[in-house]
Formats: structure tokens, C-alpha cells, sequence
């Protein structure tokens, strides 16, 4: 027996992973005024996986749908999942402000019952926030299986089988879906869009929504007091042999 | 006498509100050095920490987790389906514990057991968690690195009840020299779970844990293939008593284990010494070991970016550099 499946990737935009970030001058956030945005990494290689198993398993896959929560121009990364495969979005438009994890969770959980997904693949963690928690309490509200930091996933019939990075290793679980996976790094390597396929993904549906068109009321539960630069190093110097590194290392007491 | 009564119930509910619950991780019978410095994270909440440990390893590290310091008891769920720490068994009963026992504070550490059960339990009790710790301003008030460390954020909790992973290379473990009263809680929550743990391939060792070791070698892209990083890295590890760690490039050109890798996915440690060797220092990277104490850098590349962090830095050929290093310490 084989369920058909109803895939549901979130991606989250977030500042380019390659870029340093700075902190604002009132010392409340991270500055985001003309820096370059991207769909979050892990997010990106969830996305991948969705269409790695449409490719490799012929008919298994029904469709696969992308959700953003976040601004307006989240669109934009929504376009990009599009041009690279999916079959339809949806953005919750919330505005500039920073959605905690248990909202977008809630959110979520509202467009897995509306889209009648049975699998959902997130990134393990946004590279912004580093929570590490979305797909979890998604999870945890749904009552689903879950299987965090995927490195590898397959699919047969109405099984799924996992295997995990974690501390010292690997792990491999099992469930029936509906289930959660979290990708981790080395699940695949994401594709680029085409030309061809960036300008189709324009006529592709991306379907725009409040949070309080799913009956979602978004409240935070963390206040941030302040944000600051972590402390600097103080400047290390540069020895010319090995000689004077071992005297360096003895004059520190670290051998 | 309506006074006393009065009184006492203040003092029963106080007493029972009172308590921080922190989940202790056990592998091969032992408390993970991790779960040590969680504990630690517990003490300064400033209210009495109980403990707990689960499954067949949990029963197995029962007396050591007692002896944590800083518990005032240690609870015991025994039951074979809490091995592995599924997260779809461990996260409902934590909810029944912390709930009937009216805990105010649930502290694990942030290890791949940890995040995996963590957020779940949120969900159950809706709250929202505060992941990765490494300061604690007052018991609703935490600091952490967001932005792969390059941002420390202080965050409130509004929460009825707190929920925080801890990241370990920022606490000091705990002594283990207490003597806390075992109570083995019989809690039976049918948790409706449909996962099976089906195997696991851990990665054997010789060398101290990664996480936690005072000393720590590091291998990149500069060590060119596995047989290099084997033969320049192990020597060094040997010689400083060292774990070796790597970076994402080493990691993904399959010159070492995944659960290697140092950075903002990988471990985070903060060791006594690093060294970090054909190691460029991308943001991931640096996320991930640049609370350490002292950090040496060797690189042929003079502009790379460790060196920025680097206390000591050579720039030189590693493939002479660190066996000279060997035979010279």
C-alpha cells in the first residue's frame, strides 16, 4: 500500500548566510536595512529533498507546497521555491516583526490541516534565530513522528525511515505518516533554478494570507531586552616558526 | 488555627513552586559531561534543582546522577520505551512531571537529545522555549547568541513555565560529590507514539568527548584528504590529549565524521586550547569555537580569516609545520 505524498516545505528569508551581521544602533536587533536577504540554507535543502523524492520515487509525490511566514518580500524566496519545483505557496504575511517559533508553529499547523499535508520537511534551524525548534513543536501540536537533523531520508509505502546526526554519531528511526522531518546540512545539495524556470514560476499560484485569516492570534512570549556585539578577542600575534609557537604556548600555561 | 492552615498551604504550594526540574542525559551508564554543566546553568535559576533520568540508561546512571552536586533529589522513570530519548515518549511524560509536581523551571542541555524533546514538551505545555543558554541574568531573564554568535541576545521570559536548553562550553560542570535522595516515579503517559528506533552507528574513540575536552585539534580544507588529516591530526590529538574536531569543508570532503564538525551546526566547545589547523575560519566556523581560551591558527594563507581570532597564528605550510609541532612538544 502507498500513500501519495502531500508535502509541505516551510522556508524562512533570512540575511544571507555569507554576510556578517550588525547590530542597530539602539542595540534592540540586527541591522536590515540594504542587507542582501536569502531563503534560509537548511530551508533550501528541505525544499530539495521534497523534489529528490518526486524525482526518484515516480508518482509518490501528489504535491508539493511552500509556506513562508514572514514579510511581504518573503515572497521573493517563495518565487524561488517555485522556479526550483514546488507546486504551489502560500505566504502568511506578518509584517517586520520576528515571529517566535511557537507562532509559526501554530501558523503552521493551520496550513498542514488546510493543505491536508502528510509529510512536512523544515530546516533543522534558521541561521537568524539559531532556535532549532519550528519543526519540533510542529510536531508536538500535531501529535506526528519526528525526526530532526535528517541525513538521510527514504520513503516506502506509508513508511518513512530516517537517519539522524546526533552527538557520537548516527542514528535511523522509523514511522508511518503523517510525519516531521528536520533537514540537516548534509541531507543534498540544493539545486539553482533555471532561467526558463524562474520566469514560469511568475504564473505559478502564491497564495497571500494573515495570520488572522487562519485564525492565528500571534503573541510573543519572549521580550528582548537588548542585543549586543559579543566581546571582542583581544588581537593575537603571528609567530614566524614552530619554535616560538611552542615557547608561546608555554608562556600561556596552554601545554 | 485558620492561620496555620493558612500558612502551611502557602508554604506546601510555595515550596512546590519553587523547584527548577532539569533533565540529565545518560549514555553508557554515565551522566553526559553536557548534563553536568546544565546543572550548573540549574544552580544559578537559584531555586532547588531536582533531577531526573530516564529509560534503562537512566536506571543504570542513577547513583552517579545523584552525586551530581547541587540536586536535592533525583527522580527515576524507568521504563524501556525512554531509551533512545525518543522525543514522542520523552516529551509527554516531562509534561506529566512537570505539571503535577507544579515545576517552574525545566532545564536541559543542549545536546542532539535535548533539541530534539525540548521544543516538543513546548508545545505541550504552550510555551515558548529559550534554546542555547550561556548566561543566566535571573531566573525569567537569559542570554544567548543568535546570528551564529556574531549577536548576544537577552530575552524575558513571560511564561508560566520556563523551558531553556544550556549550552555546555559556557557553564563549568558540576562536582559530582553530592548525595541526593533517589525517588523512582512511576508516571505512565500513553504517549499514542508511532517511531521506532531502528539502529544507530556511534563513532568510537579513544580521545576525550569533542564537547566537553579541555584541549581540542582541529582539521579543514587544508589537510587536502583523509589520509592527511589522519596522519597529522591523530599524532597532535595524542601528543596534546586532545579531541579532534574539523571543519564543515573536512567534514563534507569525507576526511572525517559528521559528528566531528565544529560550528553553528555542528558542536560548539570552548576549550582551554585550539588548534585549528588548514582552517580559513568562515562564520560557521568561528560560531562554534571562538569562546575558546586560547586559539592557535596555522595556515599558509597569511589573509585567512582565523587568524583574526587566532592568539598564536603561524603561517606556514601545515604539512611541515604540525609534525615539527608533534615532535617538539
Amino acid at each position: 500500500m502507498s500513500t501519495k505524498l502531500k508535502i509541505l516545505v516551510p522556508v524562512k528569508r533570512v540575511i544571507d548566510f555569507a554576510i556578517k551581521p550588525r547590530i542597530n544602533k539602539a542595540g534592540t536587533g540586527v541591522e536590515k536595512k540594504g542587507v542582501k536577504f536569502s531563503i534560509n540554507p537548511f530551508c533550501d535543502i528541505a525544499l530539495e529533498e521534497s523534489l529528490k523524492l518526486r524525482e526518484a520515487n515516480k508518482g509518490l509525490v501528489e504535491k508539493i507546497h511552500a509556506v513562508s511566514i514572514g514579510p511581504t518580500k518573503a515572497q521573493d524566496i517563495l518565487r524561488t521555491a517555485l522556479a526550483k519545483g514546488a507546486d504551489t505557496t502560500t505566504l502568511v504575511d506578518v509584517g517586520e516583526e520576528e515571529v517566535e517559533p511557537l507562532n509559526v508553529a501554530k501558523i503552521l499547523q493551520k496550513v498542514v490541516e488546510k493543505e491536508e499535508s502528510n509529510l512536512v520537511i523544515l530546516g533543522k534551524q534558521s541561521i537568524d534565530d539559531d532556535a532549532n525548534q519550528t519543526g519540533q513543536i510542529l510536531a508536538g501540536l500535531l501529535n506526528w513522528p519526528q525526526a530532526t537533523n535528517a541525513s538521510k531520508v527514504e520513503v516506502s509505502g506509508d513508511e518513512v525511515s530516517v537517519t539522524r546526526e546526533v552527538d557520537g554519531g548516527s542514528d535511523t528511526l522509523k514511522a508511518k505518516l503523517p510525519m516531521i522531518i528536520t533537514t540537516d546540512l548534509r541531507l543534498n545539495e540544493p539545486r539553482y533554478a533555471s532561467l526558463p524556470n524562474i520566469m514560469k514560476a511568475k504564473k505559478k499560484p502564491l497564495e497571500k494570507l494573515k495570520a488572522s485569516d487562519l485564525g492565528v492570534e500571534i503573541s510573543s512570549r519572549l521580550e528582548t531586552l537588548k542585543v549586543e556585539e559579543p566581546p571582542a578577542r583581544a588581537p593575537g600575534i603571528k609567530v614566524e616558526n614552530v619554535d616560538e609557537l611552542v615557547a608561546k604556548l608555554k608562556e600561556v600555561n596552554a601545554i | 488555627m485558620f492561620r496555620a492552615i493558612a500558612s502551611k498551604r502557602l508554604f506546601s504550594y510555595s515550596a512546590a513552586k519553587l523547584d527548577t526540574l532539569a533533565f540529565i542525559e545518560v549514555a553508557n551508564g554515565k551522566v553526559s559531561p553536557a548534563s553536568l554543566s546544565a546543572i550548573s546553568a540549574a544552580k544559578e535559576i537559584g531555586k532547588p534543582v531536582t533531577g531526573i533520568v530516564l529509560g534503562p540508561e537512566g536506571d543504570k546512571g542513577k547513583d552517579s546522577a545523584a552525586k551530581v552536586d547541587g540536586l536535592s533529589k533525583l527522580l527515576v522513570a524507568k521504563d524501556a520505551k525512554y531509551d533512545h530519548y525518543l522525543a514522542e515518549e520523552v516529551a509527554p511524560l516531562l509534561k506529566e512531571v512537570v505539571t503535577k509536581n507544579g515545576f517552574t523551571h525545566f532545564i536541559t542541555p543542549a545536546s542532539a537529545v535535548g533539541k530534539s524533546f525540548l521544543p516538543r514538551l513546548a508545545a505541550l505545555l504552550d510555551v515558548q522555549p529559550v534554546s542555547d543558554i550561556i548566561k543566566v541574568v535571573g531566573e525569567d531573564t537569559f542570554v544567548r547568541p543568535i546570528y551564529a554568535g556574531n549577536a548576544l541576545a537577552t530575552v524575558k521570559s513571560k511564561d508560566s513555565v520556563i523551558l531553556a536548553s544550556v549550552r555546555a562550553s559556557a557553564f563549568p560542570p558540576a562536582e559530582l560529590s553530592n548525595d541526593a535522595s533517589i525517588e523512582e516515579i512511576s508516571e505512565s503517559v500513553e504517549s499514542g507514539n508511532r517511531t521506532e528506533f531502528v539502529g544507530e552507528e556511534l563513532v568510537q574513540s579513544e580521545r576525550p568527548e569533542l564537547g566537553s575536552a579541555s584541549r581540542v585539534v582541529s582539521g579543514g580544507r587544508g589537510l587536502k584528504n583523509k589520509e592527511t588529516f589522519e596522519s597529522l591530526m591523530n599524532p597532535l590529538a595524542e601528543k596534546l590529549n586532545a579531541a579532534i574536531g574539523a571543519s564543515r569543508a573536512a567534514v563534507d570532503a569525507g576526511f572525517c565524521d559528521n559528528s566531528l564538525q565544529v560550528g553553528q551546526t555542528g558542536k560548539i566547545v570552548a576549550p582551554e586550547l585550539y588548534v585549528a589547523v588548514g582552517v580559513s575560519g568562515a562564520i560557521q566556523h568561528l560560531a562554534g569555537m571562538k569562546d575558546s581560551k586560547t586559539v592557535v591558527a596555522i595556515n599558509k594563507d597569511p589573509e585567512a580569516p582565523i587568524f583574526n581570532v587566532a592568539d598564536i597564528g603561524l603561517v606556514g605550510d601545515l604539512n611541515e609545520a604540525v609534525p615539527e609541532l608533534v615532535s617538539k612538544l
